[in-house]
Parts: C-alpha cells; structure tokens; sequence
C-alpha cells in the first residue's frame, strides 16, 4: 500500500477483514433521524465497535459480520466471512460466477430464509444487532434492508401500485393523498417520474427494461429501506440504462447504506466506495476500491482484475 | 419405392387417425343434433316432464337439479382443492406433498361408480333421503383432485423472482400469496376449475343412488333431485319412443352447455400476453 492511499483513505480499511469486531461494543447513542427517515420506520441506535475511534472522516458501521458460513444442505457456499460495511457508502462485491457473492448478500436481508435447507453460521450484525438472533424478526428486517434483483422483476399491476405496493402492505400511508405523495417522491427519487407520470396507472410491464429496473429500485425506496441490496442491477441492461441506474446509486448513497454484487469490474470501480473480491465462498480482500483496483495485496485479486482469469 | 410406399402409407394413416379424432366430436354433435334439436323449444327447456302417454313436456327440473348438484359440488369440492395445493405449493415439507399428490392422483382414477356408492352409505343411508346434498357431495368429491392438481400447477408457473420482490418489501407470507401469487395465477386456477366443473356436469354414475331423480320440481335439497345425465339415463333405457327423442334433446343441451363452459373459459380466461 502507498503512502497516498493511506492518506487519501482512512487509515487501515483493508485490516478490517482480519480484525473482526467484538460482539459486545461500547453503546454509542446517536440517533440517525440525519438520514430523512420517516418516524414509521423505527429508529435504531447506532453502535460503533470497541477500539474504533470515533473519526470523523470514517462512516459508521452499518453492517458487520463474524465468521459467518453459510450452507446449502451439505454444500458450503461462504466461508467464515468477517466484515464491516459502512454507512453512506456504496460496497461493491465482484468475483467469479458461484464464488457467494449473491448469497452474501442475501444473508443480510435473511432472503435464504426462504431456501429449503438453507443454514447459516455465525453473526450477521446491523446497527449492532445480530439479524439471525432467535428473537430477530426477518419481516421487520426487510422493510429495513431493501432489495434490488438481478432480473428486474416489477408486479404485473400498475407503474403505481409497483410503488404503493411496499407502502400498502406495510401500512405506512395515512392517506390516499399520503400515498400519492409518497409514489411521486419516490418515483422523482428513482429518476423515474419524469417518463412515468402520465402512465401511472398503465401495466408496469409495459416500461423499458431500464425503466422497469428504476421502478423496481422506486417500488424499494417507497418504505425508506436504511439498506439498499443491488445484485447485479444492471447486467440485463443496456449502456444507457446501466448509466442512468449508476447516476441513481450515486445519488442514493447520500441517503443510503448501498451494498452492490456486479460482474462488471468498471462498474464496481465506478460506483463503489469499498470492493470486496470473492473467490469459492471466501471473502479473499477487501478494501478501499481504488486500493483494490490499483494495487491489490492478493496475487487472485490481480489475476481477475486484470482478466486473468474468472 | 419401397420407401416411399412405406413413407405414404405412415402419413395416410396419421393424417386419417387425426381427422376421425375431430370428426368424433362434430359426428356427435351432428347425430344429437339430428336426433334432439327439433325437441328443443322454450318450453322444454322450462317445463316438468308429462305422463307417459302425454306427448310434449320438457326437462326444465333436470336443468334446475343439475345447477344445484353441481353448485354444491364446486362449493364443496373446489375450496378443498384450492387451499390444498395452496398448502401445498406455499407450505408443504417434501414428504407429505407427495403423499397428497400421490393420494389425488389415485382419487383421480377412482371410478365415479365407486365414488357413489360411497356417498350412498355415508349421506344417503344415514339421513335415509336421497338429496341433492349427497349428489353434490359425491361430484365435488371427484372434483377435489382435478381442482387440486390444476391450481397446484398455475401457483407453481408463478415466477419465485416475484414472490422475492415481495418479500424483499417486508411482506409476511399470508400477504404474498394473497397480494402477489393468487392474483398472478388467477386466470389459470379459474380456468381449470370451470373445466373441471364441465368434467363433472355429465357425470351419471355418482348420481344414481345419490341424488337420485325426480319427475317433479325438488323444493328443498334434502329431496331426491332430477340431473340432465340421469333423465338422459332413464330417459334413453325406457321403452317409450317419445321419451328416446327427448333423451336426445336432453343430451344436446348437456353437451352444449358443457362446450359453452370450455368457450367461454378459453375466451375469456386466456392468459393475456404482457
């Protein structure tokens, strides 16, 4: 690592996956009503690990894990993963096809879940909370921790109900004026509003591919997520629409923690504050992405960022 | 040649096997159509049958007795096998599933003689009535497992990536099958219960000693009730010539509802194209 990027970054990011944070932390109480969150969404402390200090220049954590493994029946598909993503930033996973990448992420909705013989191993902590504890209620979870798919996947109902969908079932419009605010706030928010106002009521079905994917991102937002999951947002998409959704994720992570799977290197070197490389179900580095893309400590990093391989 | 013989040969004889397979149903209909459709006026279709020996009367009761059977059936037979395949698709570990599948699949290949005589010894020697409740019970019986196994299929063809985009919303089960799995399978489930409520309509065998038959209006449905395949039976096996022709005319309006049925669904509950 060079002297300029221990400057340009806070010091000592890439340690991070070797040094796991200890369950039990010091309570920090700083309520993060900054991040615009409606009080229908529960306000949760946030809690910094012991021996972080408190700097200024470094994002909270968000989420971290400890040794976590995940299993498909006998099939191991991650392997004692430790990390600490932080908040108003945007992590980038890349890697191989099948190295858990997607899984990953899929732990930190509790999305498995529905995976007959699905089993996961050790702690997944968001704001300090072990998501996997008995009494952690996965709903709850996942109207926190948004989720954007690889195949945008829109309802087959109207370009509105897409958006009101989330807030409906979750009962966190008062009004049907409440609501027709929140789709329109939402849908501006996904860039959308502009192309759509006038068809709200049309099949959502209808839209673009792109257009259905930035529905899909507004359909998200509409309950005020803290997390936003992307895996692979863009990799059914053109150029165009790639940008669009990529301007999008730079706007959203002023507001948002985003953690974003992509097989697309340029993007995740784009988009992406932080990059973790997976490879078989480990987590091989991970880091500042610059320092990943320009001088990665593992000769694996290398060889597939370069196209040597994967 | 030889070759060729055999290639023009082959082809004659699927070409015809496949012409007498559509011709069955139009040589059926044109017979019944023959035989019956001079009978068929308004006041058959609304009168009560007349004494042997009055010509003229009509089928009016057994029109009305085969909508209750079969009402009773489809409330009996169709939510049995609707919320069954629910269970299954949505809830149901491996095991069980294939032992309920296994079990409607064999229900499915019970001949309908033995389904009667079933609901003979459970409804009709215990109330010792024939009715139009053991009737309907005895056909939604034979319902369950078509309703089961074709709703299972639709909910299964629903896509997982759209049961995820709403579980990713915080969404608890109950929610995303009510809100996202039923109304995206909707058309299919309807269309194959209305199918198989067609399949039923013309049974005859479960009826025969369950709802029996009746000469006169039924004013409750704890009486013996007159079905269009039964008078067609009685109908057809009795030795009067007037009686014969009206079987005929029972027997095509019989098939012309059951065609209507399968029109009607295959119009207006196509799968529409996004």
């Amino acid at each position: 690592m060079t002297p300029e990027n221990l400057d340009e970054h806070e010091n000592g990011m890439p340690e991070m996956r070797f040094d796991p944070m200890p369950v039990e932390e010091e309570e920090i109480s700083h309520l993060k009503t900054e991040n615009g969150q409606t009080p229908a969404i529960t306000l949760l402390k946030t809690e910094l690990p012991a021996g972080t200090s408190p700097n200024r220049t470094l994002q909270a954590v968000k989420v971290s894990t400890d040794h976590l493994n995940f299993f498909y029946g006998q099939k191991q598909a991650l392997e004692d993963i430790c990390i600490q993503i932080r908040e108003q930033c945007v992590t980038a996973f890349i890697g191989p096809s099948g190295c858990g990448k997607s899984t990953f992420l899929r732990t930190m909705n509790r999305m498995n879940d529905l995976i007959p013989g699905a089993r996961v191993d050790g702690t997944v902590l968001i704001d300090g909370r072990d998501i996997y504890a008995r009494q952690a209620d996965p709903i709850e979870l996942r109207r926190r921790v948004g989720m954007i798919f690889q195949k945008s996947n829109p309802f087959p109902k109207s370009i509105y109900e897409n958006v009101a969908y989330g807030v409906r079932i979750n009962n966190l419009a008062h009004s049907r004026r409440d609501l027709d605010e929140i789709v329109e706030r939402t849908l501006r928010g996904a860039a959308l509003w502009d192309e759509v106002k006038d068809s709200l009521p049309k099949s959502a079905l209808a839209l673009s591919g792109g257009q259905q994917q930035r529905l899909c991102i507004a359909r998200a937002l509409a309950i005020e997520p803290e997390i936003l999951l992307m895996d692979e947002p863009a990799s059914a998409l053109d150029p165009i629409s790639t940008a669009k959704i990529e301007e999008l994720i730079f706007e959203l992570k002023k507001r948002y923690t985003i953690v974003i799977v992509t097989h697309n290197m340029q993007q995740a070197a784009r988009v992406s504050d932080f990059t973790g490389f997976f490879l078989m179900g480990r987590l091989m580095e991970f880091g500042d992405t610059r320092r990943i893309f320009t001088n990665p400590t593992k000769k694996e990093t290398e060889d597939y960022i370069t196209g040597r391989f994967g | 040649m030889r070759r060729r013989i055999i290639n023009y040969f082959i082809f004659s004889l699927t070409s015809l096997c496949a012409l007498l397979a559509v011709s069955v149903l139009l040589f059926i209909l044109g017979y019944l159509v023959w035989h019956g459709g001079r009978s068929i006026n308004w006041a058959f279709l609304t009168q009560l049958p007349k004494p042997v020996g009055e010509s003229g009367g009509g089928i009016g009761n057994a029109i009305a007795g085969s909508g209750k059977i079969i009402l009773i059936a489809t409330l009996f037979g169709v939510p049995l096998g609707f919320l069954g395949a629910l269970y299954l698709v949505e809830y149901g570990g491996t095991r069980f599933n294939f032992a309920v599948r296994y079990a409607a699949d064999l229900l499915n290949g019970v001949p309908s003689i033995v389904i009667g005589i079933f609901a003979y010894t459970l409804i009709v020697l215990r109330t010792k009535q024939f009715s139009a409740w053991a009737g309907g019970f005895a056909l939604g019986i034979m319902m369950i497992p078509t309703a089961l196994r074709s709703t299972e299929e639709f909910l299964r063809l629903v896509p997982r990536e759209l049961r995820e985009a709403a579980y990713a919303l915080g969404a608890p089960q109950w929610k995303v099958i009510a809100t996202v799995v039923i109304p995206v399978a909707l058309r299919g489930i309807l269309t194959g219960i209305m199918l198989s409520v067609a399949r039923i309509a013309g049974e005859t065998a479960p009826l025969l000693f369950t709802s029996f038959g009746n000469r006169f209006w039924s004013h409750s449905l704890n009486e013996p009730t007159a079905s269009l395949p039964v008078m067609i039976f009685t109908y057809a096996v009795g030795p009067y010539d007037d009686w014969h022709q009206q079987a005929w005319a029972a027997g095509l309006i019989l098939l012309l509802g059951v065609l209507l049925t399968n029109i009607v669904v295959r119009v207006f509950l196509r799968p529409r194209s996004a």
